[in-house]
């Protein structure tokens, strides 16, 4: 559509640096951009900025939109979503990328519903139409079930959530340099109509579950929140972290921020070894670009057995200490 | 207090995957027979939490859902489940609905509905996982907005909201009228009781509202519909090869898995 050009990726940076998160949209914005022949641009939102660019650049970013505010210092869900939709009003890109996470799960869809535009949350796949030049947006739905193609023809920028861990990170280029231009969003406190109160953190002990390359998961057929104690061993043992299907987070058995599947962490380990879990896709859709699952289930008509690469049919209260008792054999030998 | 929670019909999420068929020509699902479709789970969180806030202080709860008269049978279950009234959006205009245009149907429908204290919406619909609808419609109606709760509480005529994040949750007071979108860590919802599925079956007439009642212009659904289309549905291949991993007991059983995984470099 005429006048709207280049692709512009939402940036997060936590103490001054660029997330991973951000890196994965670099990545996927620089294909993106170079399909197109068209810049790719970042835009930062927060306050205290600006020394933030250069890092940017690296990563690949042809210039850079600052919207700085004391304002933003922190998230909150009106400011943030004004900021956004103001400077997107002004910057107009073609394709606008934020990421599937707290903050563009929780803005996306009010800004596309302010710029009057469509959305497509949660992709795990984005490519530009050659005939077209239109962003094809690759989602999955029905829990996984099917998987569906979006276009945009009317409505732009062509807007979408990307699903963190489904695109590859941008490559680095320290000589990288470009543009900083900052965009003035007009903020006032008021504009902020709900308060926070607090921030409680609800810490993982050990390796934080979306970097472990091993990931140990328990679903309901744990039983409870001991058998847990068991599932934490092994994770233990094999250096990983611990999560969970849905149902022990909601049986208050482990904490919410266990959970992988579809309304919760996505995880891309070197083995992932999936106990007591059913295989709902609700769950496995979390778990799907592991390099290696291990299912272990006493049910053999277990769904999860469809989705793996070595199945153990076994009460997992036997399984698991041998699997342990094996594997420090293995690394004293 | 008025609540209104906003409800949406869905196919049966726990569908084995052998009964999920699509049309690929129409780029549509093709509901599974004989099994019947289900509120979306979230939704029925969404109205458990109504019920709690209604327990708690005293309140009118409305479902609401558009979609055509097949959805009915939802509005009947968040009456069995124990709400005060419901209401059916349905017009054969409204066949094809995307989260646009469900917002502003619904938008409209909750104008007319007039006055209320607080909407809520499940997190998502367990169908398209979008989780579009609630934050589009609190925004055409300018209200402010907490998403993924897993805690409402009402006191001094404020809502503390504790809001999910990745890394644990965050805790936000807001005043009246406001929107809530509620997820699954609220926990499981209750049933409908005995009494309240009679009272569905047996109650008065659900209210049905037509794109005229509600001052929806048709064009402008057409326009709103075209924002975002989908070229093509398939069921994605997921299969992995599944080696069973033998042995004369679970014990050998699993020091051999231990094995391969050690021979094959994954560990």
């Amino acid at each position: 559509m005429a006048g709207y050009r280049g692709v512009l990726a939402f940036i997060e940076t936590a103490e001054g640096k660029v997330t991973s998160t951000g890196r994965e949209m670099l990545g996927v914005g620089r294909l993106l951009a170079d399909a197109l022949g068209e810049t790719l641009d970042a835009l930062l939102v927060g306050s205290d900025i600006e020394g933030v660019g250069r890092d940017v650049f690296s990563f690949g970013a042809d210039r850079v939109f600052l919207v700085s505010d004391s304002l933003l210092a922190k998230y909150h869900p009106d400011l943030y979503t004004i900021a956004v939709s103001d400077a997107c009003k002004q910057i107009l890109p073609s394709i606008f990328l934020l990421p599937q996470d707290d903050v563009g799960r929780d803005i996306a869809p009010r800004v596309a519903a302010k710029l009057e535009i469509g959305l497509a949350t949660d992709c795990i796949d984005l490519a530009i139409d050659p005939d077209t030049r239109l962003l094809l947006q690759t989602r999955r739905v029905y829990g996984g079930n099917a998987t569906e193609v979006l276009v945009s023809r009317n409505a732009f920028p062509q807007l979408v959530t990307v699903k963190p861990r489904a695109m590859a990170q941008a490559k680095t280029d320290s000589n990288k340099q470009g543009e900083i231009i900052t965009i003035s969003v007009k903020l006032d406190a008021s504009m902020a109509r709900s308060k926070l109160l607090e921030t409680v953190k609800e810490e993982i002990k050990g390796i934080k579950l979306e970097d472990a390359k091993v990931v140990v998961a328990g679903g309901r057929g744990i039983g409870g929140p001991e058998g847990f104690t068991l599932i934490h061993e092994l994770a233990e043992v094999l250096g990983g972290a611990v999560g969970a299907s849905r149902a022990p987070c909601d049986e208050g058995w482990v904490p919410t921020s266990y959970k992988i599947g579809q309304t919760g962490k996505v995880v891309t380990p070197d083995l992932y070894i999936a106990i007591g879990i059913s295989g709902a896709l609700q769950h496995t859709v979390g778990s799907l670009g592991s390099r290696c699952i291990v299912a272990i289930n006493n049910d053999p008509e277990a769904k999860i057995f469809g989705v793996s690469d070595f199945k153990l049919v076994a009460d997992y209260r036997d399984a698991l200490p041998a699997l342990i008792n094996k594997y420090k054999e293995i690394i004293s030998s | 207090m008025n609540i209104i929670v906003c409800i949406k019909q869905i196919m049966d999420p726990e569908i084995p995957t052998g009964k999920f068929k699509i049309d690929p020509e129409a780029n549509r699902v093709i509901p599974s027979e004989g099994i019947p479709p289900v509120i979306n789970p979230f939704d029925a969180q969404a109205i458990e939490v109504a019920l709690r806030l209604k327990e708690a202080n005293g309140a009118n709860v409305t479902a609401i859902t558009v979609g055509g008269q097949d959805v009915e049978d939802v509005v009947r279950y968040a009456i069995s489940m124990g709400v005060d009234e419901g209401i059916l959006v349905s017009d054969e205009a409204f066949k094809a609905l995307n989260s646009f245009v469900t917002a502003f149907i619904l938008s409209r429908a909750i104008s007319r509905i007039g006055q209320y204290d607080l909407i809520l919406c499940g997190r998502q619909a367990a169908d398209r996982d979008a989780g579009h609808v609630g934050l589009m419609l609190g925004e055409m109606l300018n209200l402010p907005i907490i998403t993924m709760a897993k805690a409402v509480t009402l006191s001094s005529d404020k809502f503390r909201v504790e809001h999910v994040i990745t890394e644990g949750y965050q805790v936000y007071e807001v005043g009246m009228p406001a929107l809530i979108t509620i997820s699954d860590e609220i926990g499981p919802p209750r049933r409908p009781s005995g009494w309240g599925v009679i009272a569905a079956a047996m109650g008065k007439e659900i209210p049905t509202w037509s794109a005229q009642d509600i001052g929806v212009n048709l064009s402008d659904v057409d326009i709103k519909s075209v924002r975002s289309e989908t070229i093509r549905l398939f069921i994605p291949d997921s299969r992995r090869k599944g080696e069973v991993i033998q042995g004369n007991n679970v014990a050998e059983a699993s020091a051999n898995l231990m094995a391969r995984l050690r021979a094959d470099g994954i560990i």
